[in-house]
């Protein structure tokens, strides 16, 4: 038999299983409903969680994104300022965000999706439900028994179709919202954890903080030179030269300083 | 028709369209049955753009039952097995 005629009656079959039980019809109609009820509370839920997750997911996107735009000023920055080396290693870890960044956006679409349609079929399902309800009423007031059975067979079978189908397509989205929760929760895990963010979030990252040296360098640079102007020598002091520019030179003349100072304080102690 | 995609609701289709979506069936069928991955995932958007395509949406007060009823866009071929047991997706 082909797929769909499988699935078809396979659907149907188990759609109104729960229903066969009920021997008065009039029964069986205040069930369906109650099911109805049910699910439509279970699917405003699902709709609920969905879109908690997805706002999870624009967030981190929103602060990936932002550590990403910083890496790109400050390699930007360095360039400017001559140091490829430290520009190389901004972008690098720039280029190491953009896979997470396209992971999440790949995330977010998805979740996106499926609050659309799952939105989409609660009001379906409202829609029917109410429907449902004025023709219970008026098959319970005009009640023959023949006529009901075949009008609450109709009826009840075409809801209780609509709730298999709405309940698996929650069903689904939870189960996907799940996974999605697990893989939002372990990403949040590493930016607490510093192994994102601690080379690029902290107000004074390791760029940065060289980038900001750099800048002092070439104050110093600049100073220097006005100084050797204002002396009217051209013989500045050679020594000067080569220990002013760059940022390493500053970190060790800062290590030697504070090297020195250490063996001064255990004398006085 | 009516014709029920599983997640996004039911649609009229001519019955003129009968013979057509049967050969999409028997190829989505085929896929299914060889465990075929790569048949399978167009075999299966295939017949849903089609009756996509060539439906129109039943109104959403309407408690008529489908006459048939196909996967929804997303089933992977493991779901489409699932829908075909008894003790498959559906809840009871």
């Amino acid at each position: 038999m082909s797929v769909v005629k499988r699935v078809s009656m396979i659907f149907k079959a188990k759609a109104n299983k729960a229903l066969d039980r009920m021997e008065d019809p009039r029964e069986t109609l205040d069930y369906s409903y109650q099911r109805q009820l049910e699910m439509l509370t279970q699917v405003r839920r699902g709709v609920a969680d969905v879109a908690t997750s997805r706002k999870r997911v624009e967030l981190q996107m929103n602060t990936l994104q932002q550590q990403q735009d910083k890496l790109d000023r400050q390699a930007r920055q360095a360039l400017g300022g001559g140091r490829e080396d430290l520009a190389r290693e901004a972008l690098t870890r720039k280029s190491a965000l953009q896979s997470q960044i396209a992971d999440l956006q790949t995330q977010y679409q998805s979740l996106q999706a499926d609050e659309e349609k799952l939105t989409a079929a609660s009001q379906r399902l409202q829609t029917k439900v109410e429907a449902f309800r004025t023709q219970k009423e008026t098959i319970k007031a005009t009640y023959t028994a023949a006529e009901a059975q075949t009008r609450i067979g109709e009826a009840v079978s075409g809801i209780s179709e609509e709730m298999g189908d709405v309940g698996m397509a929650v069903q689904r989205a939870q189960d996907k919202t799940a996974q999605m929760q697990a893989r939002a929760g372990a990403i949040d895990e590493l930016m607490a954890s510093g192994a994102l963010d601690d080379v690029t979030a902290q107000p004074n990252d390791d760029i940065q903080r060289e980038l900001d040296q750099m800048g002092g360098g070439h104050d110093v640079d600049r100073e220097l030179e006005r100084m050797k102007v204002e002396l009217g020598g051209g013989e500045a002091p050679r020594e000067i030269e080569g220990t002013a520019p760059g940022a390493a030179g500053s970190t060790a003349n800062g290590q030697a300083g504070k090297a020195a100072d250490q063996p001064q304080t255990g004398d006085g102690a | 028709m009516i014709v029920r995609i599983l997640g996004e609701g039911q649609l009229v289709v001519d019955d003129v369209m009968s013979a057509e979506l049967n050969e999409l069936d028997a190829k989505l069928e085929a896929a299914v049955n060889a465990g075929d991955e790569k048949a399978f995932r167009p075999a299966l958007a295939g017949l849903l753009a089609r009756v996509r395509a060539a439906g129109t949406p039943v109104p959403a007060d309407s408690l008529e039952p489908s006459d048939v009823i196909l996967p929804y866009s997303e089933a992977s071929m493991d779901d489409v097995r699932a829908l075909l047991t008894d003790d498959g997706l559906i809840p009871g």
